[in-house]
Protein backbone atom coordinates (compact mmCIF):
# COMPACT_ATOMS: atom_id res chain seq x y z
CA UNK A 1 0.00 0.00 0.00
CA UNK A 2 2.80 2.33 0.98
CA UNK A 3 4.42 1.69 -2.41
CA UNK A 4 1.39 2.15 -4.60
CA UNK A 5 -0.58 4.94 -2.95
CA UNK A 6 1.63 7.83 -4.15
CA UNK A 7 1.42 6.59 -7.73
CA UNK A 8 -2.33 6.33 -7.47
CA UNK A 9 -2.63 9.82 -6.04
CA UNK A 10 -0.52 11.27 -8.81
CA UNK A 11 -2.69 9.48 -11.34
CA UNK A 12 -5.73 10.92 -9.62
CA UNK A 13 -4.21 14.38 -9.94
CA UNK A 14 -3.53 13.77 -13.60
CA UNK A 15 -7.21 13.24 -14.22
CA UNK A 16 -8.08 16.18 -11.97
CA UNK A 17 -6.07 18.52 -14.15
CA UNK A 18 -7.07 16.84 -17.41
CA UNK A 19 -9.72 19.36 -18.38
CA UNK A 20 -8.09 22.43 -16.85
CA UNK A 21 -7.09 24.72 -19.72
CA UNK A 22 -3.42 25.73 -19.72
CA UNK A 23 -2.56 29.26 -20.70
CA UNK A 24 0.60 29.66 -22.75
CA UNK A 25 3.61 30.86 -20.74
CA UNK A 26 2.24 29.57 -17.45
CA UNK A 27 3.51 26.19 -16.20
CA UNK A 28 0.66 23.74 -16.30
CA UNK A 29 -1.03 22.89 -13.06
CA UNK A 30 -0.41 19.17 -13.14
CA UNK A 31 3.34 19.56 -13.61
CA UNK A 32 3.54 21.93 -10.68
CA UNK A 33 1.44 19.83 -8.32
CA UNK A 34 3.10 16.59 -9.36
CA UNK A 35 6.55 17.99 -8.62
CA UNK A 36 5.52 19.00 -5.11
CA UNK A 37 3.92 15.67 -4.44
CA UNK A 38 6.84 13.65 -5.76
CA UNK A 39 9.25 15.42 -3.47
CA UNK A 40 7.19 15.84 -0.35
CA UNK A 41 5.23 12.59 -0.24
CA UNK A 42 8.24 10.65 1.10
CA UNK A 43 8.65 13.18 3.92
CA UNK A 44 5.01 12.79 4.82
CA UNK A 45 4.79 9.02 4.66
CA UNK A 46 8.12 8.24 6.29
CA UNK A 47 7.42 10.59 9.17
CA UNK A 48 4.13 8.88 9.86
CA UNK A 49 5.52 5.35 9.60
CA UNK A 50 8.69 5.86 11.63
CA UNK A 51 7.05 7.84 14.39
CA UNK A 52 4.47 5.11 14.95
CA UNK A 53 6.89 2.20 14.61
CA UNK A 54 9.36 3.74 17.02
CA UNK A 55 6.63 4.72 19.47
CA UNK A 56 5.55 1.08 19.48
CA UNK A 57 9.10 -0.04 20.15
CA UNK A 58 9.30 2.35 23.07
CA UNK A 59 5.90 1.51 24.54
CA UNK A 60 6.05 -2.26 24.13
CA UNK A 61 9.41 -2.51 25.87
CA UNK A 62 11.16 -3.99 22.85
CA UNK A 63 13.35 -0.90 22.68
CA UNK A 64 14.49 -1.38 26.27
CA UNK A 65 15.17 -5.02 25.53
CA UNK A 66 17.07 -4.24 22.35
CA UNK A 67 19.20 -1.78 24.28
CA UNK A 68 20.29 -4.53 26.69
CA UNK A 69 21.90 -6.31 23.73
CA UNK A 70 25.31 -5.35 22.29
CA UNK A 71 23.59 -3.20 19.64
CA UNK A 72 24.81 0.38 19.61
CA UNK A 73 22.33 3.23 19.49
CA UNK A 74 23.74 4.64 16.28
CA UNK A 75 23.48 1.19 14.69
CA UNK A 76 19.82 1.13 15.58
CA UNK A 77 19.20 4.55 14.03
CA UNK A 78 21.28 3.71 10.98
CA UNK A 79 19.26 0.51 10.57
CA UNK A 80 16.01 2.43 10.83
CA UNK A 81 17.34 5.06 8.41
CA UNK A 82 18.41 2.50 5.80
CA UNK A 83 15.35 0.26 6.12
CA UNK A 84 12.92 3.12 5.65
CA UNK A 85 15.28 4.80 3.19
CA UNK A 86 15.12 1.72 0.96
CA UNK A 87 11.34 1.60 1.29
CA UNK A 88 11.25 5.26 0.30
CA UNK A 89 13.56 4.61 -2.65
CA UNK A 90 11.29 1.87 -3.99
CA UNK A 91 8.28 4.10 -3.47
CA UNK A 92 9.97 7.04 -5.20
CA UNK A 93 11.10 4.86 -8.11
CA UNK A 94 7.57 3.62 -8.72
CA UNK A 95 6.11 7.09 -8.39
CA UNK A 96 8.71 8.67 -10.67
CA UNK A 97 8.17 5.98 -13.33
CA UNK A 98 4.42 6.55 -13.20
CA UNK A 99 4.79 10.31 -13.36
CA UNK A 100 7.50 10.65 -15.97
CA UNK A 101 6.64 7.83 -18.35
CA UNK A 102 2.98 7.08 -17.97
CA UNK A 103 1.52 10.48 -17.19
CA UNK A 104 3.86 12.60 -19.26
CA UNK A 105 5.15 14.65 -16.33
CA UNK A 106 8.14 16.73 -17.32
CA UNK A 107 10.84 18.75 -15.59
CA UNK A 108 13.47 21.00 -17.11
CA UNK A 109 16.11 19.35 -14.93
CA UNK A 110 16.98 15.69 -14.75
CA UNK A 111 14.44 13.29 -13.15
CA UNK A 112 17.39 11.86 -11.20
CA UNK A 113 17.47 15.00 -9.08
CA UNK A 114 13.78 14.76 -8.32
CA UNK A 115 14.49 11.22 -7.15
CA UNK A 116 17.47 12.33 -5.04
CA UNK A 117 15.44 15.06 -3.35
CA UNK A 118 12.67 12.57 -2.66
CA UNK A 119 15.14 10.25 -0.88
CA UNK A 120 16.70 13.09 1.12
CA UNK A 121 13.19 14.12 2.16
CA UNK A 122 12.42 10.56 3.19
CA UNK A 123 15.47 10.47 5.45
CA UNK A 124 14.40 13.80 6.92
CA UNK A 125 10.98 12.27 7.57
CA UNK A 126 12.61 9.28 9.28
CA UNK A 127 14.73 11.56 11.47
CA UNK A 128 11.81 13.76 12.50
CA UNK A 129 9.62 10.71 13.07
CA UNK A 130 12.15 9.00 15.33
CA UNK A 131 12.58 12.22 17.27
CA UNK A 132 8.86 12.89 17.70
CA UNK A 133 8.20 9.32 18.83
CA UNK A 134 10.04 10.21 22.04
CA UNK A 135 7.35 12.72 22.95
CA UNK A 136 4.35 10.52 22.25
CA UNK A 137 3.04 8.24 24.93
CA UNK A 138 0.67 6.32 22.67
CA UNK A 139 0.35 5.64 18.96
CA UNK A 140 -2.62 7.94 19.04
CA UNK A 141 -0.43 10.82 20.17
CA UNK A 142 2.21 9.89 17.62
CA UNK A 143 -0.29 10.35 14.79
CA UNK A 144 -1.18 13.77 16.14
CA UNK A 145 2.39 14.95 15.65
CA UNK A 146 1.71 14.77 11.95
CA UNK A 147 -0.46 17.93 11.78
CA UNK A 148 1.76 19.57 14.38
CA UNK A 149 5.13 19.00 12.74
CA UNK A 150 4.43 18.39 9.07
CA UNK A 151 1.41 20.57 8.26
CA UNK A 152 2.97 23.96 9.18
CA UNK A 153 6.05 23.03 7.21
CA UNK A 154 4.03 22.29 4.11
CA UNK A 155 1.93 25.43 4.47
CA UNK A 156 4.91 27.68 5.06
CA UNK A 157 7.04 26.01 2.38
CA UNK A 158 5.28 28.11 -0.23
CA UNK A 159 2.89 25.65 -1.81
CA UNK A 160 -0.19 27.82 -1.44
CA UNK A 161 1.24 31.30 -0.97
CA UNK A 162 4.74 31.98 -2.34
CA UNK A 163 7.14 32.57 0.52
CA UNK A 164 8.09 36.03 -0.72
CA UNK A 165 4.47 37.17 -0.34
CA UNK A 166 4.18 36.06 3.28
CA UNK A 167 4.46 38.53 6.17
CA UNK A 168 8.06 38.94 7.33
CA UNK A 169 7.65 36.98 10.53
CA UNK A 170 6.15 34.01 8.68
CA UNK A 171 8.89 34.15 6.10
CA UNK A 172 11.41 33.96 8.92
CA UNK A 173 9.73 30.89 10.34
CA UNK A 174 9.58 29.46 6.88
CA UNK A 175 13.33 30.08 6.51
CA UNK A 176 14.15 27.73 9.37
CA UNK A 177 11.91 24.90 8.19
CA UNK A 178 13.58 22.17 6.18
CA UNK A 179 10.56 21.55 3.94
CA UNK A 180 10.92 25.10 2.52
CA UNK A 181 14.34 24.17 1.20
CA UNK A 182 13.13 20.84 -0.11
CA UNK A 183 10.39 22.55 -2.08
CA UNK A 184 12.71 25.27 -3.38
CA UNK A 185 15.15 22.63 -4.60
CA UNK A 186 12.32 20.82 -6.39
CA UNK A 187 11.16 24.03 -8.06
CA UNK A 188 14.71 24.78 -9.16
CA UNK A 189 15.00 21.34 -10.73
CA UNK A 190 11.61 21.81 -12.33
CA UNK A 191 12.55 25.14 -13.92
CA UNK A 192 16.23 24.85 -14.84
CA UNK A 193 17.91 22.25 -17.05
CA UNK A 194 21.16 22.48 -15.06
CA UNK A 195 21.47 21.81 -11.35
CA UNK A 196 21.57 25.31 -9.89
CA UNK A 197 23.69 26.43 -6.97
CA UNK A 198 20.52 27.19 -5.02
CA UNK A 199 19.28 23.65 -5.54
CA UNK A 200 22.61 22.21 -4.34
CA UNK A 201 22.56 24.46 -1.28
CA UNK A 202 18.97 23.48 -0.55
CA UNK A 203 19.69 19.76 -0.82
CA UNK A 204 22.63 20.16 1.55
CA UNK A 205 20.47 22.09 4.02
CA UNK A 206 17.82 19.37 3.99
CA UNK A 207 20.47 16.67 4.46
CA UNK A 208 21.91 18.66 7.35
CA UNK A 209 18.48 18.93 8.96
CA UNK A 210 17.95 15.18 8.53
CA UNK A 211 21.28 14.51 10.22
CA UNK A 212 20.49 16.86 13.11
CA UNK A 213 17.09 15.21 13.58
CA UNK A 214 18.70 11.75 13.64
CA UNK A 215 21.31 12.87 16.19
CA UNK A 216 18.64 14.43 18.41
CA UNK A 217 16.69 11.18 18.07
CA UNK A 218 19.79 9.28 19.20
CA UNK A 219 19.86 11.44 22.31
CA UNK A 220 16.32 10.33 23.17
CA UNK A 221 17.30 6.65 23.09
CA UNK A 222 18.38 6.02 26.64
CA UNK A 223 19.68 2.71 27.87
CA UNK A 224 18.79 3.71 31.41
CA UNK A 225 15.36 5.03 32.20
CA UNK A 226 13.80 6.08 35.51
CA UNK B 1 18.52 -13.61 58.20
CA UNK B 2 21.23 -14.30 55.66
CA UNK B 3 22.11 -17.96 55.38
CA UNK B 4 21.92 -18.87 51.75
CA UNK B 5 23.70 -21.45 49.67
CA UNK B 6 25.09 -18.50 47.77
CA UNK B 7 26.86 -17.27 50.91
CA UNK B 8 28.07 -20.78 51.53
CA UNK B 9 29.52 -21.00 48.01
CA UNK B 10 31.08 -17.55 48.27
CA UNK B 11 32.77 -18.58 51.49
CA UNK B 12 34.20 -21.54 49.62
CA UNK B 13 35.69 -19.19 47.06
CA UNK B 14 33.18 -19.31 44.20
CA UNK B 15 33.25 -15.91 42.55
CA UNK B 16 30.12 -13.80 42.87
CA UNK B 17 28.22 -13.05 39.67
CA UNK B 18 26.12 -10.25 41.09
CA UNK B 19 27.35 -7.92 43.81
CA UNK B 20 24.87 -5.29 44.93
CA UNK B 21 26.12 -2.75 47.39
CA UNK B 22 23.74 -0.41 49.20
CA UNK B 23 21.48 -0.04 46.18
CA UNK B 24 18.86 2.67 46.39
CA UNK B 25 16.38 3.39 43.61
CA UNK B 26 13.76 6.10 43.53
CA UNK B 27 11.03 5.81 40.91
CA UNK B 28 8.81 8.80 40.49
CA UNK B 29 8.82 10.21 43.98
CA UNK B 30 8.63 6.92 45.82
CA UNK B 31 11.63 4.90 46.86
CA UNK B 32 11.42 1.54 45.06
CA UNK B 33 14.50 -0.11 46.56
CA UNK B 34 15.92 0.84 49.95
CA UNK B 35 19.58 0.30 50.71
CA UNK B 36 19.79 -3.25 49.36
CA UNK B 37 23.00 -5.28 49.51
CA UNK B 38 23.35 -8.86 48.31
CA UNK B 39 25.81 -11.19 46.61
CA UNK B 40 24.87 -14.04 44.33
CA UNK B 41 27.28 -16.86 43.47
CA UNK B 42 27.86 -18.47 40.11
CA UNK B 43 25.75 -21.42 39.08
CA UNK B 44 22.90 -20.81 41.52
CA UNK B 45 19.21 -20.40 40.86
CA UNK B 46 17.95 -17.56 42.97
CA UNK B 47 14.25 -16.97 43.27
CA UNK B 48 13.24 -13.36 43.79
CA UNK B 49 9.96 -13.43 45.65
CA UNK B 50 7.61 -10.92 47.09
CA UNK B 51 4.19 -9.36 46.55
CA UNK B 52 3.61 -7.37 43.39
CA UNK B 53 4.95 -3.85 43.59
CA UNK B 54 7.67 -4.76 46.09
CA UNK B 55 10.52 -3.80 43.78
CA UNK B 56 11.36 -7.10 42.09
CA UNK B 57 11.30 -5.72 38.58
CA UNK B 58 13.17 -2.58 39.64
CA UNK B 59 15.90 -4.73 41.17
CA UNK B 60 16.11 -6.83 38.01
CA UNK B 61 16.27 -3.78 35.79
CA UNK B 62 19.07 -2.43 37.96
CA UNK B 63 20.97 -5.67 37.40
CA UNK B 64 20.59 -5.58 33.61
CA UNK B 65 21.41 -1.88 33.68
CA UNK B 66 18.25 -0.29 32.32
CA UNK B 67 17.28 1.37 35.59
CA UNK B 68 18.64 4.71 36.72
CA UNK B 69 19.87 4.07 40.24
CA UNK B 70 19.92 6.77 42.88
CA UNK B 71 22.77 5.46 45.02
CA UNK B 72 24.86 2.39 45.57
CA UNK B 73 26.44 0.10 43.01
CA UNK B 74 25.55 -3.03 41.09
CA UNK B 75 28.46 -5.11 39.77
CA UNK B 76 27.78 -8.00 37.42
CA UNK B 77 30.55 -10.45 36.43
CA UNK B 78 33.09 -7.90 37.62
CA UNK B 79 31.75 -5.01 35.53
CA UNK B 80 29.33 -2.21 36.41
CA UNK B 81 25.79 -3.32 35.52
CA UNK B 82 24.76 -2.47 31.97
CA UNK B 83 28.29 -1.75 30.74
CA UNK B 84 29.27 -2.75 27.21
CA UNK B 85 31.14 -6.03 27.96
CA UNK B 86 28.09 -7.35 29.82
CA UNK B 87 25.59 -6.91 27.02
CA UNK B 88 26.66 -10.15 25.37
CA UNK B 89 26.76 -12.09 28.64
CA UNK B 90 23.50 -11.20 30.35
CA UNK B 91 20.18 -12.47 29.04
CA UNK B 92 17.13 -10.55 30.17
CA UNK B 93 13.51 -11.46 29.83
CA UNK B 94 11.20 -8.60 30.78
CA UNK B 95 7.91 -9.25 32.50
CA UNK B 96 5.70 -8.55 29.51
CA UNK B 97 6.56 -10.75 26.58
CA UNK B 98 8.49 -8.23 24.51
CA UNK B 99 8.35 -9.83 21.11
CA UNK B 100 7.10 -8.49 17.80
CA UNK B 101 3.55 -9.70 17.26
CA UNK B 102 3.70 -9.25 13.52
CA UNK B 103 6.69 -11.57 13.15
CA UNK B 104 6.89 -15.35 13.33
CA UNK B 105 8.51 -16.97 16.38
CA UNK B 106 11.54 -18.02 14.39
CA UNK B 107 12.00 -14.48 13.04
CA UNK B 108 11.75 -12.98 16.50
CA UNK B 109 14.37 -15.30 17.93
CA UNK B 110 16.63 -14.92 14.89
CA UNK B 111 16.37 -11.16 15.22
CA UNK B 112 17.59 -11.27 18.80
CA UNK B 113 20.22 -13.85 17.81
CA UNK B 114 21.54 -11.36 15.25
CA UNK B 115 21.57 -8.57 17.83
CA UNK B 116 23.69 -10.77 20.10
CA UNK B 117 25.93 -11.79 17.19
CA UNK B 118 24.73 -15.41 17.17
CA UNK B 119 23.74 -17.48 14.14
CA UNK B 120 20.42 -19.07 13.24
CA UNK B 121 21.48 -22.41 14.74
CA UNK B 122 21.54 -20.75 18.16
CA UNK B 123 18.03 -19.46 17.41
CA UNK B 124 16.79 -22.94 16.55
CA UNK B 125 18.38 -24.35 19.72
CA UNK B 126 16.66 -21.68 21.83
CA UNK B 127 13.27 -22.39 20.25
CA UNK B 128 13.84 -26.07 20.89
CA UNK B 129 14.75 -25.37 24.51
CA UNK B 130 11.42 -23.69 25.22
CA UNK B 131 9.48 -26.42 23.41
CA UNK B 132 8.14 -24.28 20.59
CA UNK B 133 9.70 -26.21 17.70
CA UNK B 134 6.26 -27.26 16.45
CA UNK B 135 5.11 -23.66 16.28
CA UNK B 136 8.26 -22.02 15.00
CA UNK B 137 6.58 -20.54 11.94
CA UNK B 138 3.51 -19.30 13.82
CA UNK B 139 2.86 -15.58 14.01
CA UNK B 140 3.51 -14.33 17.54
CA UNK B 141 0.28 -12.33 17.50
CA UNK B 142 -1.67 -15.59 17.29
CA UNK B 143 0.04 -17.32 20.21
CA UNK B 144 -1.45 -18.04 23.61
CA UNK B 145 -0.14 -16.22 26.66
CA UNK B 146 2.10 -19.07 27.73
CA UNK B 147 3.50 -19.51 24.24
CA UNK B 148 4.29 -15.82 24.03
CA UNK B 149 6.13 -16.03 27.34
CA UNK B 150 8.14 -18.94 26.02
CA UNK B 151 8.93 -17.16 22.76
CA UNK B 152 10.15 -14.21 24.81
CA UNK B 153 12.22 -16.58 26.95
CA UNK B 154 13.80 -18.03 23.81
CA UNK B 155 14.89 -14.51 22.84
CA UNK B 156 16.76 -14.29 26.16
CA UNK B 157 18.24 -17.81 25.96
CA UNK B 158 19.55 -17.29 22.46
CA UNK B 159 22.61 -15.32 23.56
CA UNK B 160 23.86 -18.28 25.63
CA UNK B 161 24.46 -15.96 28.57
CA UNK B 162 26.44 -16.33 31.79
CA UNK B 163 23.65 -14.70 33.73
CA UNK B 164 19.96 -15.02 32.98
CA UNK B 165 17.59 -12.52 34.53
CA UNK B 166 14.01 -13.71 34.11
CA UNK B 167 11.12 -11.58 35.25
CA UNK B 168 8.18 -13.86 36.06
CA UNK B 169 8.87 -16.40 33.30
CA UNK B 170 6.24 -18.89 34.44
CA UNK B 171 3.21 -16.63 34.72
CA UNK B 172 0.25 -18.12 32.89
CA UNK B 173 1.88 -21.46 32.22
CA UNK B 174 0.26 -24.77 32.95
CA UNK B 175 1.84 -26.94 35.67
CA UNK B 176 3.40 -29.41 33.22
CA UNK B 177 5.12 -26.66 31.30
CA UNK B 178 6.22 -24.99 34.49
CA UNK B 179 7.87 -28.19 35.63
CA UNK B 180 9.54 -28.51 32.22
CA UNK B 181 10.89 -24.99 32.38
CA UNK B 182 12.22 -25.43 35.89
CA UNK B 183 13.96 -28.59 34.76
CA UNK B 184 15.59 -26.55 32.03
CA UNK B 185 16.61 -23.88 34.50
CA UNK B 186 18.29 -26.60 36.57
CA UNK B 187 20.13 -27.91 33.53
CA UNK B 188 21.29 -24.39 32.74
CA UNK B 189 22.46 -23.83 36.30
CA UNK B 190 24.40 -27.10 36.25
CA UNK B 191 26.23 -25.90 33.17
CA UNK B 192 27.43 -22.90 35.16
CA UNK B 193 24.82 -20.32 34.22
CA UNK B 194 23.52 -18.18 37.04
CA UNK B 195 19.79 -17.57 37.10
CA UNK B 196 17.77 -14.94 38.85
CA UNK B 197 14.08 -15.72 38.52
CA UNK B 198 11.29 -13.63 39.95
CA UNK B 199 7.91 -14.93 40.87
CA UNK B 200 5.05 -13.96 43.10
CA UNK B 201 3.83 -17.49 43.70
CA UNK B 202 5.50 -19.14 46.64
CA UNK B 203 5.03 -22.69 45.36
CA UNK B 204 7.83 -22.06 42.92
CA UNK B 205 10.19 -21.15 45.71
CA UNK B 206 11.00 -24.77 46.45
CA UNK B 207 12.53 -25.15 43.03
CA UNK B 208 15.13 -22.47 43.71
CA UNK B 209 18.45 -23.04 45.40
CA UNK B 210 18.19 -19.70 47.12
CA UNK B 211 15.46 -17.23 47.87
CA UNK B 212 15.51 -13.48 48.01
CA UNK B 213 12.44 -12.31 49.87
CA UNK B 214 11.46 -8.72 49.24
CA UNK B 215 8.79 -6.46 50.57
CA UNK B 216 8.24 -2.74 49.99
CA UNK B 217 11.68 -2.33 48.50
CA UNK B 218 13.43 -4.00 51.43
CA UNK B 219 15.30 -7.27 51.26
CA UNK B 220 13.88 -9.37 54.09
CA UNK B 221 15.96 -12.48 53.65
CA UNK B 222 18.47 -14.26 51.44
CA UNK B 223 18.07 -17.86 52.46
CA UNK B 224 17.63 -21.44 51.19
CA UNK B 225 14.08 -22.82 51.20
CA UNK B 226 14.95 -25.50 53.78
CA UNK B 227 16.62 -23.03 56.06
CA UNK B 228 13.59 -20.76 55.79
CA UNK B 229 11.35 -23.58 56.99
CA UNK B 230 13.68 -24.40 59.86
CA UNK B 231 14.02 -20.86 61.09
CA UNK B 232 10.33 -20.08 60.96
CA UNK B 233 9.10 -23.51 61.98
CA UNK B 234 6.55 -23.48 59.18
CA UNK B 235 6.07 -26.32 56.74
CA UNK B 236 4.69 -24.28 53.87
CA UNK B 237 6.86 -21.60 52.38
CA UNK B 238 3.85 -19.34 52.06
CA UNK B 239 3.40 -19.31 55.82
CA UNK B 240 7.13 -18.98 56.34
CA UNK B 241 7.17 -15.88 54.19
CA UNK B 242 4.24 -14.41 56.10
CA UNK B 243 5.94 -15.09 59.38
CA UNK B 244 9.08 -13.33 58.20
CA UNK B 245 7.00 -10.33 57.15
CA UNK B 246 5.35 -10.24 60.56
CA UNK B 247 8.70 -10.48 62.23
CA UNK B 248 10.17 -7.65 60.17
CA UNK B 249 7.20 -5.36 60.72
CA UNK B 250 7.35 -6.08 64.44
CA UNK B 251 11.04 -5.24 64.54
CA UNK B 252 10.66 -1.99 62.64
CA UNK B 253 7.14 -0.63 63.05
CA UNK B 254 5.89 1.81 60.46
Amino acid sequence: MMLLVPSLIITLMYFMFQNVPTRPGVPNGFNNACLILLGLFPLFVMFLITSITMQRERASGTLERILTTPLRRLDLLAAYGTAFGIAAAVQATLTCITAFWVLGFDTAGSPVWVFVIAIVNAVLGVGLGLLCSAFARTEFQAVQFMPLVIAPQLLLAGIIVPRALMPDWLEWISNVMPASYALEALQQVGAHPELTATAVRDIIVVMGCALVALCLAAATLRRRTP
Amino acid sequence: MMTSSSDELLRRGVEPVIVIDHLRVIRGKRPAVHDLSVQIARGTITGLLGPSGCGKTTLMRSIVGTQIVTAGSVTVLGHPAGSAPLRRRVGYMPQDPTIYDDLRIVDNVRYFATLYGMDSRAADAAIDAVGLSDHRTALCGNLSGGQRTRASLACALVCQPDLLVLDEPTVGLDPVLRADLWEQFNTLAKSGITLLVSSHVMDEADRCGDLLLMRDGHLLAHITPDRLREETGCTSLEEAFLSIIRRSTAAAPG
